[in-house]
């Protein structure tokens, strides 16, 4: 869902990127592109951040798949 | 009869002592041959088959055991060399080879396996182009199916921190090779589909032999890798050739770092994409401002502008020639009307009823009523009268009525 969502925005945004450097926009229209664009900007960095770094390992506990952080066994 | 001092065997006897002396003799011996007749027993598991050349046949056993090392499927036509003994078949006295080992000719065994594997698999569709998902984007949740302490994991960790990236990884460890290692790995693969929210799965290990990698070769890899809804990335070390689990996969990488790279790489390439679009917006904005300053100038430093009195002249001048053009069309529509009008009055003339009183004709009425006398019956004696004549009116009384 939020995979669709974040392609999506990313779409939009090319879009009004090439309208505006068309210069086909009045005005108004232009600083409402650059508006929209902007916060498009700020939605799709904060999806592409918004993940923490998580190493887990996946065990079997009573039939049940639970994880757990795993710690990379050193050499 | 025989002879006082003379041994007696029984069958089973005889049938013993032939097979001690054959097996002494036929320990361990290498055959070359083709195989026909083959036949696997459904229960036992054991595989029947007789070994030939041009000239002579030898029944040949497998039993289950030496079977499942088998990597490759035995079936008729196959030129082999095997290895085993010579025994009898007690029940029937039958002398037979044992089989112990198996190995193609002019292949090495595990090569063939591979080829008709692939063959086989390939015919069912599993390699197809069309049935490969692509893998997502912006992955969050990242399934590893390899060992925990191998090559794989330690590489694919390290390019993660090389990156800085922030990643979820969640590692289902297996055993990459050995006996049962195939096994594992196809389960892990299932037990990731199960845990749902998991968006792509790298499967590897580093480099080896060909005997070390020989799990990701297996069919049942290759089938759990065809089930899995979650994109699978194979990933095994430096290979020059592809393992089936490679021709299966979403995606082939070439190392675990790649395939870590190619699914982290994404991020941040989108990184990039977002800030680059960002300078653009600025940039776009910026030209749209330019080009409409531009426009507005260039407006401003029209002759309009400089004098707006030109514009009103130019527009009176305009005026003036419409109302010249509709007074003109004014008069014209009067005069049309006038000559209509009097070709009208004519008409009615001829009509009228005065015209026909000029000619002596009269009209009555009787005065009261003021209604038109058109028979004796519409008048009595004494009412008055009005007759109306070209040039006037005179009233008279009426003295006698009669009948015409």
């Amino acid at each position: 869902m939020a995979e669709t969502k974040f392609e999506k925005a990313l779409e939009c945004l090319e879009k009004i990127v090439d309208d505006l450097e068309s210069g086909s926009l009045s005005l108004d229209d232009s600083l409402k592109a650059y508006e929209e664009g902007v916060k498009l900007v700020k939605m799709c960095s904060k999806k592409l951040n918004e993940a923490e770094k998580k190493i887990e390992i996946l065990t079997k506990e009573e039939g049940k798949l639970v994880t757990k952080p795993f710690l990379a066994e050193e050499d | 009869m025989p002879n006082k001092d003379a041994k007696v065997y029984t069958v089973s006897e005889i049938n013993r002592r032939i097979n001690d002396v054959l097996t002494d003799s036929f320990m361990s011996v290498w055959i070359e041959g083709e195989i026909s007749n083959y036949k696997k027993h459904p229960i036992s598991g054991h595989t029947y088959l007789t070994l030939k050349d041009e000239k002579a046949q030898l029944s040949s056993v497998i039993f289950k055991g030496a079977g499942e090392r088998v990597k490759f499927e035995i079936k008729d036509g196959l030129k082999v060399l095997c290895f085993g003994k010579i025994g009898v078949y007690q029940v029937q006295g039958k002398y037979q080879l044992y089989i112990e080992k198996v190995e193609p000719q002019g292949y090495g065994a595990l090569q063939l396996a591979f080829e008709q594997l692939k063959e086989k698999l390939e015919k069912e569709g599993l390699f197809k182009e069309e049935r490969k998902k692509p893998i997502p984007l912006l992955p969050r949740k990242i399934g590893l199916v390899t060992s925990s302490s191998g090559a794989a994991i330690k590489d694919i960790l390290n390019s993660i921190d090389r990156r800085f990236s922030n990643v979820h990884i969640i590692l289902n460890p297996v055993r990459v090779q050995g006996e049962g290692a195939a096994l594992e790995i196809a389960r892990a693969v299932e037990e990731f589909n199960r845990l749902k929210g998991i968006d792509v799965l790298i499967i590897g290990r580093g480099g080896g032999s060909l005997e070390d990698l020989w799990a990701f070769n297996e069919e049942v890899v290759a089938r759990a890798i065809f089930a899995s809804e979650i994109p699978v990335i194979s990933a095994v070390g430096h290979q020059k050739d592809y393992l089936i689990s490679d021709f299966t996969a979403d995606v082939r990488a070439a190392t675990p770092t790649k395939a870590a790279e190619l699914v982290i790489g994404a991020k941040s390439e989108l990184s990039e994409k977002l800030l680059n679009y960002s300078r653009r917006l600025v940039t776009g904005l910026r030209q749209c401002l330019q080009k409409l300053e531009k426009d507005f100038s260039s407006l401003a430093r029209s002759r309009f502008f400089k004098d707006p009195r030109e514009l009103v002249r130019q527009k009176q001048q305009q005026l003036d020639g419409i109302t010249n053009y509709f007074a003109k069309a004014f008069l014209h529509f009067i005069q049309l009307k006038k000559s209509d009008f009097k070709a009208h009055c004519a008409k009615l003339d001829v009509l009228s009823p005065l015209a026909v009183l000029g000619r002596g004709y009269s009209i009555v009425r009787g005065r009261t009523t003021d209604r038109v006398i058109k028979s004796v019956k519409d008048v009595t004696k004494g009412d008055i009268l009005e007759t109306t004549l070209s040039d006037g009116k005179f009233s008279s009384v009426v003295e006698e009525i009669c009948d015409g």
